[in-house]
């Protein structure tokens, strides 16, 4: 750990940690390193086990693993949930078992319980990962055992390895490699790669399906077993920012990513929409007809909401790597002014449209020190902090309005028909904050 | 390994944040990975705290592995203390940074800090939270008290407690602490020092001033109040006061230890739970069947109440608190139930669904295990949602503790002139059996409830922790208001069958319950009409 950061960590002016700027990326980042309030890469699973119903997420981890699925879970964990823990007790860490047979036990056991399960997801785990037990030697062992009715996989979601969405980045990267192939000679096809609400899912689906593009797969498909074919001519739109391990992994089948921005507002749809409408040859008069009803439909209702939000100044604190385009979104779509854009992890490629988008005045950060980045905040005084349910009410004592972050991930904020849904969630604090008179 | 789906308790290193957040002007270093901040909204979001624990997590990550960790732990910790100027600190590892083999403890003692650092060993794979948390506020307690404190004679002074227990995420805590305030002022008895609520480390050292002290809350409390009378030989009360008797019993210790006179605490006119439970309206509670789950402490307090002043039965009792089983065991023997100490909620799904209770009182797990029964069910202790973190006064303690206690189990209940009603005019369509409590949305219409939970539930078979009784699980759909019931072999006849049909559903489970037991006793392969009126006359009370 470097001086700088030991030693003003009170109250560090922007300048001060101009030091740690990266000189060699096109645009200064302020990189920080300290205490991350984040969630690990576990959490993905509260939404991945809704996307894919016949999957079943087993995580192999502590006591605090289980207590972490079940405060981000809320209520959902009582309605028989597919995902559960494996707590590695002192025996197993003790040598006393052998670790692979309490798994093997678990495991069989869990399916002998649980016929309905069709793809077991062996989960690693801060301590699994420590102790290196090896989760994917017992995903081939037991996936030898139970194939073809249940075919195991592991990827961490570890919060050494990951954080948050980067779980949903593992998880899909370690279904690439049992996606079926694409033949090298067969016609262009479409995938769209991240997870998403399925009310989304489908209205992108009409949108390609009246373009004429009617081979779109989907990543991660509804069920697990059924993912949709991979190769030379597959085409990849990301409809999340956070999936560069996914992308790897595609991109070491053949398959080619489209650059666009990501689908947020009426014009990042209308790019991401238009990347496809491209490559596949549909003519410009077509892909118009067809995505211009839901544009004005954006449009208008973001009108309405631009009064709310416009001159508004927000800072963003990281936590899913939605931040960058959700602030391209809430700058060019609403007017509002970014002052601090941070995000766990940069992915420079697959952001660069985005990141173009920002005037030198906008502060970015990647990584995070969270003491001087609430520092930060509180010097900036922004009307609105994007940030992490641990955050929220500290800072909205302190005066501060405050939008909890996650909600971002678990509502259906893509695409022309809910654009407004998802200015609304940033608009929706301010307004309260005018109406208490108490 | 055990397989879990929820947990009752976190890890140990939560039950040592609950302590940190409680205190003033102290902080926790915790060596622990990216992502164990998430306990931090437990305290942000569930209790609503405007302030961040005071907790630094060193959150290393997977390249700092094998050389750095050590230094990220120093670096956090000497941050911390410049950063948050606490009178001590705490260190310790959660439970990956306890596989790492750091050594806070070493580390923090090496670094020469500037306040005291109070090594913590929790072990992680062994222990949970309410463990940790005893043994973190005895660690403190141990620490920095003053052993040379000597204490004032007690001729001419009132007597002293410290009021021990009371911690942050505690189920009600705020609005006991109240109430035994209250107490201690009728009995002119002076508060030394509550902790860890409030105190700060400077407070602790004059714990030994006290005359004696009180454990409100034993499974927080108890280790630290042992040590303490040892070395400063004070006494304890242990009367944990939830339920009006209780209460006077716990009035009647603490004059003693303090030589105050209860009366005046006694004579407290805001106890209405006696006579509430005495009025009329009330007989219908008479041998209702409950079923009792949660910590220990809350569990034992509760049976208590349920059998001497609500007059119901105790049909079972249990708690999922292991340190306390010995509580749970003597409780459930003056019940004349089998104790059920158990983690595993699918255990304690089974033993409420064989009881057939008429109300259960347990956690949030059990408030879902009852909805899913179509059960009324109270909340009487942690884990809890952020509902049972309510803005108004609700303590359970004391005497207001007892009308709180009154009104929350009876609520969800049908009142007794209502029961009345529902079964004179049970014909009636505005009394068919389908509507719960006219008060209570969530056991209203069941027919509307029921299709939005079944595709969930009917779509698993219940899985279950690997030494669960796997094979007779009940299916958690159940067509009636017990799943048991579904597991009867015996055949009923149609005109039985009708008949039972017209038995008020918050009872018929019971009802079936007790016919088919009463028919297999007596070797019966078919049920009729008159078996169902046998059954009835041979359960009669």
């Amino acid at each position: 750990m470097s001086e700088a950061i030991l030693l003003d960590g009170c109250s560090a002016p922007a300048s001060a940690a101009s030091a740690e700027v990266s000189a060699r990326d096109a645009r200064p980042v302020l990189r920080e390193r300290g205490q991350r309030e984040v969630f690990c890469g576990l959490t993905g699973i509260i939404w991945l086990h809704r996307k894919m119903q016949d999957a079943f997420f087993l995580v192999v981890g502590s006591r605090t693993c289980a207590h972490l699925l079940q405060s981000a879970a809320g209520v959902m964990i009582f309605a028989e949930p597919r995902f559960a823990t494996a707590i590695m007790e002192e025996r197993d860490l003790a040598g006393m078992v052998d670790a692979q047979d309490e798994l093997d036990r678990v495991v069989n056991r869990l399916l002998e319980r649980r016929p309905d399960i069709k793809t077991l997801f062996l989960v690693g785990s801060c301590p699994s990962e420590v102790i290196k037990l090896d989760l994917a030697k017992a995903a081939q062992r037991l996936g030898a055992v139970h194939m073809p009715r249940v075919r195991i996989l592991n990827y961490s979601g570890s919060g050494i390895e990951t954080t948050f969405t980067q779980g949903e980045d593992a998880c899909l990267a370690a279904l690439v490699p049992v996606m079926p192939a694409l033949p090298a000679g067969a016609p262009k096809e479409l995938l769209i790669v991240g997870s998403l609400p399925d009310i989304v899912e489908d209205q992108f689906l009409r949108l390609f399906a009246q373009m004429g593009i009617d081979k779109v797969g989907c990543l991660p498909a509804r069920n697990a077993r059924d993912l949709p074919a991979v190769g030379p001519n597959t085409r990849y739109l990301l409809a999340q920012p956070f999936l560069g391990e996914t992308a790897m992994a595609l991109e070491g089948r053949g398959a080619q990513r489209l650059d666009a921005l990501f689908p947020f507002g009426a014009e990042g749809t209308t790019s991401w929409l238009r990347a496809a409408a491209s490559e596949f040859g549909v003519d410009d008069a077509l892909f118009e007809s067809v995505i211009g009803p839901g544009r004005e439909r954006a449009r208008l209702a973001l009108a309405k909401l631009r009064t709310q939000l416009e001159g508004k100044r927000i800072s963003f604190l990281p936590d899913s790597q939605l931040e960058i385009p959700l602030a391209r979104f809430l700058q060019d779509e609403l007017g509002m002014e970014m002052v601090e854009i941070g995000t766990p992890y940069l992915h420079r490629a697959h952001l660069a449209r985005e990141l173009e988008r920002f005037g030198p005045q906008v502060r970015l950060s990647e990584g995070q020190h969270v003491e001087r980045q609430l520092d930060r905040v509180r010097e900036d005084r922004p009307d609105i902090t994007v940030c992490g349910l641990g955050l929220a009410n500290p800072l909205e004592m302190e005066g501060l309005t405050t939008k909890w972050a996650i909600e971002l991930v678990f509502s259906p904020i893509h695409g022309f028909e809910q654009a407004a849904d998802l200015a609304e969630l940033f608009a929706r604090p301010l307004r309260r904050r005018d109406m208490l008179e108490v | 390994m055990q397989l879990a789906v929820w947990t009752y308790e976190g890890p140990p290193h939560v039950g040592a944040m609950r302590v940190a957040t409680a205190m003033e002007k102290l902080h926790y270093v915790l060596h622990a990975p990216q992502g164990d901040t998430y306990a931090d909204l437990l305290f942000t979001m569930i209790e609503r705290r405007g302030k961040r624990p005071p907790v630094t997590y060193t959150t290393f990550e997977a390249r700092d592995l094998g050389k750095d960790t050590a230094q990220i732990f120093q670096d956090a910790a000497r941050e911390a203390v410049t950063r948050f100027d606490p009178q001590a600190i705490i260190v310790g590892a959660s439970c990956t940074a306890e596989l790492i083999q750091d050594d806070p403890a070493g580390l923090a003692e090496a670094m020469g800090l500037p306040v005291p650092a109070i090594p913590l060993e929790l072990p992680s794979y062994q222990r949970k939270e309410n463990w940790g948390a005893a043994e973190t506020f005895y660690q403190i307690v141990r620490t920095l008290a003053d052993k040379s404190l000597v204490r004032e004679p007690r001729e001419g002074r009132p007597a002293r407690a410290n009021i021990l227990g009371p911690t942050a995420l505690g189920f009600r805590h705020r609005d006991d602490l109240v109430e035994i305030r209250k107490i201690l002022d009728a009995l002119g008895v002076e508060v030394n020092l509550v902790a860890p609520l409030g105190a700060t480390p400077q407070d602790i050292t004059r714990i030994g001033a006290a005359d004696f002290n009180i454990v409100l809350y034993p499974e927080i409390a108890d280790e630290a109040a042992r040590w303490l009378e040892r070395t400063f030989a004070q006494p304890a009360v242990r009367t944990v006061p939830i339920g009006v008797g209780a209460t006077r019993s716990f009035i009647a210790d603490v004059a003693e230890l303090a030589g105050a006179d209860p009366t005046p605490a006694l004579g407290d006119t805001s106890s209405r739970m006696p006579w509430w439970s005495r009025s009329v309206d009330s007989t219908y509670l008479t041998g209702k069947r409950v079923f009792i789950f949660g910590d220990a402490t809350h569990a034992v307090a509760a049976a208590r109440i349920a059998r001497e002043e609500l007059g119901f039965e105790v049909c079972g009792l249990g708690c999922y608190n292991r340190e306390f089983a010995r509580e749970i065991r003597k409780a459930a023997a003056e019940c004349g139930v089998e104790p059920l100490i158990t983690d595993d909620h699918l255990a304690v799904e089974d033993a409420i669904a064989a009881a057939c209770p008429e109300l259960v009182l347990g956690t949030q797990m059990e408030r879902h295990i009852a909805k899913r029964l179509g059960l009324p069910c109270a909340v009487i202790s942690a884990p809890v949602h952020v509902q049972d973190f309510p803005a108004r006064h609700s303590p359970q303690m004391g005497f207001e503790g007892a009308n709180v206690i009154f009104d929350t189990w009876v609520h969800p209940l049908v009142m007794g002139l209502e029961e009345h009603l529902l079964t004179m005019f049970r014909e009636d369509f505005e009394f068919a059996d389908e509507h719960g409590p006219s008060h209570l949305a969530a056991h209203s219409p069941r027919a509307t409830a029921r299709p939005v939970m079944e595709p969930e539930v009917a779509a698993a078979p219940a899985m279950t922790a690997a030494d669960a009784a796997a094979s007779d699980m009940p299916s958690p759909a159940g067509d009636e208001t017990h799943p048991a019931a579904q597991d009867a072999t015996l055949a009923w006849s149609d005109e039985a069958q009708r008949e039972l049909k017209k038995i008020p559903f918050f009872v018929r489970g019971k009802a079936r319950r007790n016919t088919e037991a009463y028919a297999a006793a007596e070797g019966l392969a078919r049920i009729e009409l008159e078996t169902l009126y046998d059954a009835k006359a041979h359960y009669a009370r």
